[in-house]
């Protein structure tokens, strides 16, 4: 067999490659040394990804009659689709175009100019080789269901839901509390406009319940997805509200005669009390309560059923379990939020030991007028008014002994608080942060206001809150609590005496995060939060076609930024229905019935369940509909009866052929140790 | 069963720590816990000789690591009673397994002697951690014949033990609750101690004393404000700091404590029965006898009585026109003590 | 040479440490202010400060601090190399260190009696009355040991100290030295 006319092409990438690799050496290296494999032209340029750079591929393969591409430069994920349309605009078959990684894998991850433009080489002549076994394949074209799931029913989703179903597609969202709302639903005043969040939010939240294309799932969760972009499978399971939705009328009759009051470690967060039988907050959508059996003195103790004799239209069904309902979407888009830090596990800040140590959330809680103190602001006792308060930074945040990251919302909250106890109490307050970080819009003026008002900052991380004082300097502060902190401006160490403490809390991934991640597909970074398919230019895009995120589920973020998200979550998804039909990559696995042995290794590896096995014909049998040719199936076969379409075993055998082909290292190291790196 | 460990007493153990010492003979063989002393040992450098030389510090406390992995026999345990003999011990073997260069050298150094120390190959520990994970709280229990009840004991685990924790095996680095569990299990009362892990004052007593007998008298003033009949601790330096200069801090703050500090198998072995004397009782400066004079009979608490506490402690519904707000629920290890 | 050396870099000058130091009435610098001193390459102030004296390793700045330097190493290291330049801001701590290592190297174990003597005759001869009454308490009670215990591999142990030293100077790697020093207004 003749070799193909193959054309190289090696990108500069500004500096970001030309700085480590000598492409010039590396292009003419591919011309002369690859020219038996089948290399007639090889080139560089600055910016291969450009229109010109483009055209010259596309010039390239008109006049030479070229059959095959190679690409020296940046990750596939980055531009392979650039360069297979530019092959396709000629009238090359795209996957006849290979790119290879000489940035990511070379030039970023090197430092020895002269070694990494030979382990460049070495990556140009794996993809020489690869080309050689490359075949032209169709993208798999399906159509897209036009519903779309929302799991998590925050301002991120709900933001999503009602641009999707306003432009006249069904919504579904899953939500685990009893209402829609989220953490936002929570706070009292939202920064730096400190309009009212409630005043905001239930809008949204009442548009949602009522609109005929949003189907609201709460008290309800998503168990089990399968299938993939276009047509996703999912499994909704509703817990028992032991409460008839038909019938009931939202009267509130039941919560009023329930005899039970239990902490409410949920939307009060803890400061506040709620009933057996409760809905978390009068604009709770829907308006529905929930019944929780462990609370319940029926459930308990076989007698009370209050809530039942009370009900005039009869609603409350003690006997209700799990129901579970399916769903078909063509989109999923993941907005399941974050929890806030748990602030025990700062022993030095007294949480849990200290009564007047309060949280984030606790204040939001205690500051709303709806809340558990109607909204006074008072020590753990339920009376007195403190009149003097601390309120620490970057609890949980920026601490490698919990978490690395920055939880981006903390600075703005802690300015709120200290606005908030000021107006409603007049106390002193104290704010010791590590670095002010307002960089929103309005935010710095927020600071600047804040600072008008006469908090007292400190610059400084806490050391430590304790209530054993010192004698005889605090002698009078019996009963109050110190918080020590080094002031580095001043560069003196100071014990401020307080009444309360307010740990701003950061914002942590939900506790089942990584689950909810394996269950839809989708990577988490080592701290939990979901991964962007690209950190700058799909934000709300995730790894798998089809999956998408946006809010705190990402990432810590506030109100206008989880918007933002789920409005840009929105428009991708609609556009995506719009089309009607998707391409997909034409890599799929398939089985040679000839070869396999039927030992059914591969049946239970596919993540996917495609792969289901014959029995009359002893053979495993692969669905080109579900699966997503991730490849396990094809390294597990031990009879190789398994191929993938764009990563046959030729193609990458012959990649590795290629990469082992190049005699050595500039400093005549065998190649194996030259590319060992990161091949 | 019998435990047979290696035993690194430390220098204290014949001198100012000999109440330890005495308590710990005679508590030991009551569990079945046999210790052998590592043959020839030497000083750790406590917490000097690390200003004068890292290396030879590293070499030094190398030296007790190499006659340890050398005298194994059945174990690869060494428990040290002092905290700052076990965080020095602990320290070099995390240093050595965490640095391939410092194990070099540290070998290079034990050479000299003819000795080598494999890291990793000894498994340091304090004498508490052997009683709370080996021992088990339920077996020191089972032993308790007169059960400490109305001796108010305020836990001082100082700070060595669970600072810096190399070999992550605590937890709660500042308010650890392992003490407070012992001493539940002798049937004592503990106090809520806010201080358990602040510093004894060290080597300031020596070199700032000062800042060392401020240090010694915020241990006792909040033992005093929550109540304790006497402070307890796991390390012969805090002992002696509290101990020794406790009259020194009185007379320099023109004050009057009197706060006994004891070794917790001191109190061990007075809850299983044995004679004061015996556990180096009256070897204290500041004497513990007003504190043993607490300790009355007392009935234990009816079934319903227990259940009443119970509820109290963990007020899940509301009483009735209580404005109070809920206080957090405490972390899980802590909701267990109360 | 010990593993948590430079770790200072990632200092964040938040001052946990500063804060949580129970010697910081006796240090004329915070850590933190130490830690900001070597990158400047303050060499003379960071050389002439007892902060790394007043140290007692009670490793609350360690575990607190939220970049995870290793707080205690570093002020060791000062003092060693304080101590090897024989430059020290006040001779009580360095004198105690030195009587206590001394005793080491003599016994191979520590000698309380001797130590305690020593340096309070030196140093702190004005607190022995006050003592008088608890040191003779010691002594009754049979706290104090009069005579030192020699350990059998005294001279062993010298052997492998003295390797040591020799490894250590051929190895010295300093605070200051790996650190560019631009920029100073020292």
């Amino acid at each position: 067999m003749t070799a193909p006319k193959i054309g190289v092409y090696i990108c500069h990438c500004g500096s970001n490659i030309a700085s480590m690799v000598d492409v010039e050496g590396v292009r003419d290296w591919a011309a002369s040394e690859l020219a038996d494999k089948g290399v007639v032209v090889s080139r560089d340029y600055p910016f291969m990804c450009s229109s010109l750079g483009q055209e010259l591929i596309e010039n390239d393969i008109k006049e030479y009659g070229l059959e095959r591409i190679v690409v020296g430069a940046c990750s596939p994920h980055m531009h392979e689709k650039t360069f297979r349309e530019a092959s396709a605009n000629a009238g090359l078959n795209p996957y006849l175009a290979e790119l290879v990684s000489i940035r990511e894998q070379v030039s970023w991850v090197h430092t020895d100019k002269v070694k990494a433009t030979e382990k460049a080489k070495a990556i140009i002549a794996g993809g020489v080789y690869r080309v050689h076994e490359q075949v032209p394949l169709e993208p798999l074209i399906a159509p897209v269901n036009s519903a779309t799931l929302i799991v998590g029913g925050g301002i991120a989703g709900i933001t999503a839901a009602l641009e999707i179903a306003d432009a006249g597609y069904p919504v579904h969202i899953v939500e685990r509390e009893p209402s829609i709302g989220g953490h936002m639903a929570q706070y009292d005043k939202t920064f730096p406009t400190l309009d009212c969040a409630a005043c905001i939010l239930t809008p949204k939240m009442v548009d949602a319940g009522a609109h005929p294309n949003i189907t609201l799932h709460t008290w309800s969760e998503v168990v089990d997805v399968s299938g993939s972009v276009g047509d996703f499978k999912i499994r909704v399971k509703h817990k028992p509200r032991m409460v008839v939705e038909a019938d009931c009328t939202g009267c509130g009759i039941c919560i009023e005669k329930c005899p039970v009051q239990v902490i409410d470690t949920g939307f009060e967060a803890g400061i506040g009390y709620r009933k057996a039988i409760y809905t978390p907050f009068p604009q709770a959508v829907p308006k529905y309560p929930v019944l929780t059996p462990d609370d319940c003195t029926y459930f308990a103790k076989g007698t009370c059923k209050a809530c039942e004799k009370f009900c005039p239209v009869d609603c409350i069904d003690f006997t209700q379990t799990d129901e579970f309902v399916e769903l078909t979407v063509g989109n999923i888009l993941l907005a399941t939020g974050f929890q806030p830090f748990d602030a025990r596990r700062i022993e030095s800040f007294g949480y849990g030991r200290l009564p007047n140590v309060f949280t984030s959330m606790e204040f939001e809680r205690m500051s709303n007028a709806a809340g558990p103190t109607g909204g006074k602001i008072v020590l753990r006792d339920g009376v007195t008014e403190p009149k003097s308060v601390t309120i620490i930074h970057c609890v949980g945040s920026r601490d490698k002994n919990t978490n690395e990251y920055c939880s981006a919302i903390c600075c703005m909250q802690s300015l709120k608080f200290a606005h908030l106890v000021r107006e409603h109490t007049g106390a002193d307050v104290y704010e010791c942060y590590i670095d002010m970080r307002t960089p929103g819009k309005g935010y710095d003026e927020f600071y600047n206001r804040i600072l008008d008002e006469g908090t007292q900052f400190i610059r400084g991380r806490v050391a430590e809150v304790t209530d054993s004082l010192r004698y005889p300097e605090e002698e009078g502060h019996e009963g109050r609590l110190i918080v020590q902190v080094e002031d580095t401006l001043a560069g003196v160490k100071r014990r401020i005496p307080a009444d309360m403490v307010i740990l701003s809390t950061g914002l942590e991934p939900q506790p089942d995060a990584t689950e909810v991640a394996r269950m839809f597909g989708v990577g988490c970074s080592t701290n939990g939060f979901i991964i962007e398919r690209h950190a700058k230019l799909a934000p709300v895009a995730t790894m798998t076609d089809g999956v998408f995120a946006a809010g705190a589920t990402l990432g810590p973020r506030d109100i206008p930024t989880s918007v933002s998200n789920g409005a840009a979550a929105a428009a991708t998804i609609l556009s995506r229905i719009a089309q009607g039909q998707i391409a997909m990559e034409p890599y799929r696995a398939t089985v040679d019935a000839a070869r396999c042995s039927g030992c059914r290794i591969c049946n239970d590896l596919c993540p996917f369940s495609a792969i289901t096995f014959d029995e009359a014909a002893m053979v495993t049998e692969i669905n080109p509909k579900l699966c997503q040719g991730c490849g396990v199936c094809v390294a597990a076969c031990p009879a190789n009866a398994i191929s993938g379409s764009g990563f046959s075993h030729d193609q990458i055998i012959a990649q590795i052929d290629g990469l082992l082909s190049y005699p050595g290292g500039g400093d005549g190291r065998p190649v194996e140790e030259a590319v060992g790196a990161t091949a | 069963m019998a435990s047979q460990y290696m035993y690194y007493p430390g220098c204290s153990m014949d001198g100012t720590g000999k109440a330890y010492h005495d308590s710990i003979q005679a508590v030991l063989p009551e569990l079945n816990i046999g210790l052998a002393e590592l043959d020839d040992w030497n000083c750790c450098g406590a917490t000097e000789y690390m200003g004068i030389s890292p290396l030879r510090s590293q070499a030094l406390v190398g030296r007790n690591l190499a006659l340890a992995e050398k005298q194994k026999n059945g174990t690869d345990t060494l428990v040290a009673p002092c905290s700052a003999c076990y965080v020095n011990l602990a320290r070099t073997d995390a240093y050595v397994r965490e640095s391939a260069e410092l194990a070099a050298s540290v070998n290079d150094a034990l050479g000299a002697d003819g000795m080598s120390y494999t890291p990793g190959s000894v498994k340091v520990r304090h004498l508490l951690e052997i009683m709370i994970d080996d021992i088990g709280l339920e077996e020191v229990g089972n032993h308790v014949t007169r059960p400490l009840t109305g001796l108010k004991l305020a836990p001082y685990m100082g700070c060595l033990v669970s600072r810096p924790d190399y070999d992550d095996r605590w937890q709660h680095r500042e308010h650890p609750h392992a003490l407070d569990q012992l001493l539940l299990a002798l049937g004592a009362d503990v106090v809520e101690y806010s201080r358990r892990t602040d510093c004894c004052g060290g080597h300031m007593t020596q070199i700032s004393p000062e800042t060392g007998l401020e240090l010694i008298r915020r241990l006792i003033v909040e033992a005093e404000r929550v109540g304790a009949h006497a402070l307890v601790t796991v390390c012969p330096m805090c002992q002696m700091n509290v101990d020794f200069y406790q009259r020194e801090m009185n007379h320099h703050f023109r004050e009057n404590h009197h706060m006994p500090i004891l070794f917790f198998t001191q109190l061990m072995g007075l809850a299983y029965g044995m004679p004061a004397k015996k556990l180096g009782f009256g070897r204290e400066i500041i004497s513990a006898r007003p504190a043993l004079s607490h300790i009355g009979i007392e009935a234990p608490l009816t079934e319903e009585e227990e259940a009443q506490r119970a509820a109290e402690a963990k007020p899940v519904r509301r009483r009735r026109g209580d404005p109070a707000l809920p206080t957090p629920a405490p972390r899980e290890d802590e909701e267990e003590l109360r | 040479m010990i593993p948590a050396d430079s770790r200072l870099e990632a200092c964040i000058q938040c001052g946990t440490c500063g804060g949580s130091c129970p010697s910081y009435a006796d240090m004329d610098h915070t850590p933190r202010q130490i830690f900001a001193l070597i990158r400047a390459g303050a060499r003379d102030k960071v050389m002439d400060s007892n902060t790394p004296w007043m140290c007692v390793s009670c490793y609350l700045c360690a575990v607190r601090c939220p970049q995870q330097i290793h707080i205690p190493d570093v002020m060791y290291a000062l003092k060693a190399k304080a101590t090897q330049e024989r430059r020290v801001p006040s001779h009580v701590a360095p004198d105690f260190s030195k009587t206590f290592v001394d005793y080491i190297h003599k016994y191979g174990r520590s000698f309380e009696v001797g130590l305690v003597a020593k340096h309070y005759l030196r140093h702190y001869v004005t607190r022995l009355p006050g003592m008088t009454t608890s040191g003779i308490g010691m002594v009754t009670k049979g706290r104090m040991g009069f005579r030192p215990h020699q350990i059998r591999g005294v001279a062993g142990l010298n052997a492998i100290l003295d390797r040591a030293s020799e490894i250590e100077q051929a190895k010295q790697r300093g605070l200051f030295e790996e650190r560019p020093q631009s920029g100073g207004t020292h």
